[in-house]
């Protein structure tokens, strides 16, 4: 048969030498490889004791944002769900009532928010589509849960502590991602 | 013998079509459909006196007829315009013309808020559609945007002035399809606007019909501001025995599940309403009962409201029943136990008005 490629090797089917027979020899060859490697820089790091950086394009867990007076950024106009290609982000629209101007930036605001973690890919479409700077992926990993009920966040859980009401909340949440 | 109608044969972009004398330039484009019809802004094919106004369909006619070739001077509104026989317009294949549209947008977005994601004339927005084809990324506007008082148009419309282009189809509608016009265009220049003088309430039987007409979200319907975002909802063509005798109660019902959050006229290709619908059917009936369903609306396939409507889908057979003999697949999680958003028993539907904090913290 005509071979694809001219890399092609024959197998080398010879009987073993006197020499390749004792073994011995491989042997050495493959302990010294073995043992070599103690001598090397370590790869693996003990995890929970010790973290690895992210990369700062790494794409974590989602956060909705605040602007710098703690309103909450996000007007509810639905283009992380229309971009998301998993389907896992949901969202109810309300209009901001007088009185609520510092709980929101915007007239219209997401009274409800959700991210069905259980569908997310992660692939940051929401991110990318949001023209309010609202919502982000973080450099952190959805934490894993006993049960699916604990995947679908809402914005209690999604939403950064407010800067101005609470402000050591805020400088831990950021010290962690940073 | 009855004499034979002469036509007038009228090259656009190089296609020509024979018109009935006294077509516009505009319709004449739109019997050939498709790239060729240029937008419009202003100009509404039911009501009489509009158009001129917005000067987004602006074409150039290279030659003016066969009895006097020459070219028109200038860019020409096509919506105002009548056909000439033997006359050949230049729409997309003339440069001037794409220069000039730009210009246009850029004119109209002047002023423009450009509140989109709040905005719910979102995703049907003829001024987003037009900016998305001809405008700018960025503005070279550098001074503040008009703002104006708000005004109160009563229980049904919800008006925001920083939003409109004045076009004035909503006055048109106001005054061929109503009794008596409240409302029109106060002020001039930068500073008009569109508001009814003395403070009070649209309520004619027919008024819902300027939300429909308002190429821009300045006239939105407040029984469904805020409830959703248009392309979540799914458009079904439905009719009902309206009572009223200028409503023959054909209409597009916008669903969210089972809930109708909100209910338009039927629109043509061209995003004109094919019949005027009356408050009634408008504002009141949002109950699937109220209705008899006829199918699915056609939604262009370019349309954002389209995504999410997954068609002539081929589901593969369920197999798990036969690997399960017969035993039915455990539910590991029913999503409504757990998700907050689309609750039973809230049904923004019956909320007049936007809903607030105040209905979701019960």
């Amino acid at each position: 048969m005509q071979p694809l490629t001219n890399r092609a090797k024959s197998v080398d089917r010879k009987p073993m030498t006197m020499w390749e027979k004792m073994y011995l020899p491989a042997i050495a060859k493959g302990m010294s490889i073995t043992f070599g490697h103690m001598f090397k820089r370590k790869p693996t790091v003990n995890y929970p004791e010790k973290t690895r950086p992210f990369s700062p394009v790494f794409r974590g867990l989602h956060v909705l944002n605040r602007d710098e007076e703690g309103r909450e950024r996000c007007t509810a106009c639905g283009l992380c769900a229309v971009a998301c290609p998993a389907e896992a982000i949901t969202m109810e629209g309300a209009e901001r009532l007088p009185g609520e101007e510092n709980l929101y930036r915007e007239e219209k605001y997401a009274a409800k928010y959700e991210i069905n973690m259980l569908r997310c890919i992660f692939c940051g479409l929401c991110e990318e589509a949001c023209p309010k700077d609202a919502i982000y992926l973080s450099e952190t990993f959805a934490p894993a849960n006993y049960t699916r009920k604990g995947f679908i966040y809402g914005k209690d859980s999604l939403l950064i502590p407010n800067p101005v009401t609470h402000p050591e909340e805020y400088a831990k949440a950021k010290g962690q991602h940073q | 013998m009855a004499e034979e109608k002469k036509l007038f044969k009228v090259t656009i972009d190089n296609i020509t079509v024979e018109v009935e004398p006294g077509t516009s330039i505009l319709q004449a484009a739109r019997q050939i459909g498709g790239d060729v019809a240029p937008p419009a802004m202003c100009y509404y094919t039911k009501l009489k006196g509009s158009g001129g106004k917005c000067r987004t369909c602006l074409v150039e006619v290279a030659a003016g007829s066969t009895a006097d070739p020459r070219p028109m001077p200038k860019l020409v509104a096509s919506c105002r315009t009548n056909v000439m026989d033997g006359m050949i317009v230049k729409n997309i294949t003339s440069e001037k013309v794409i220069d000039a549209r730009n210009g246009v947008v850029e004119m109209l977005l002047i002023n423009h808020p450009l509140d989109c994601p709040i905005c719910d004339q979102a995703g049907e927005c003829s001024l987003q559609d037009l900016s998305y084809e001809h405008g700018k990324e960025g503005t070279r506007y550098e001074f503040q945007r008009r703002t104006f008082a708000k005004h109160d148009l009563g229980p049904y419309i919800q008006l925001h002035m920083t939003r409109c282009i004045l076009c004035y189809r909503c006055v048109f509608t106001a005054d061929q399809l109503t009794e008596k016009r409240v409302h029109g265009v106060l002020d001039r220049g930068d500073h008009a606007e569109i508001a009814t003088y003395i403070q009070k309430a649209l309520d004619n039987d027919f008024i819902g019909n300027i939300i429909d007409v308002c190429p821009v979200g300045a006239l939105t319907d407040k029984t469904f501001r805020f409830k959703n975002r248009v392309w979540f909802l799914k458009p079904v063509d439905a009719h009902r025995n309206c009572n009223h005798e200028k409503c023959n109660g054909k209409v597009t019902l916008w669903y969210r599940g089972n809930e109708v959050f909100r209910v338009t006229a039927r629109k043509d290709e061209w995003g004109e309403v094919k019949d005027w619908i009356c408050n009634e059917c408008r504002f009141e009936k949002k109950e699937t009962s109220d209705w008899e369903i006829e199918g699915p609306t056609k939604i262009s396939r370019h349309s954002v409201i389209s995504q999410g409507h997954y068609v002539g889908v081929q589901r593969p057979q369920e197999v798990l029943y036969d690997v399960l003999d017969g035993r039915k697949p455990q539910l590991l999680m029913d999503i409504h136990s757990v998700s907050k958003v689309n609750q039973p028993d809230i049904d923004l539907s019956k909320i007049q008005g936007p809903s607030h904090s105040t209905d979701f913290n019960k």
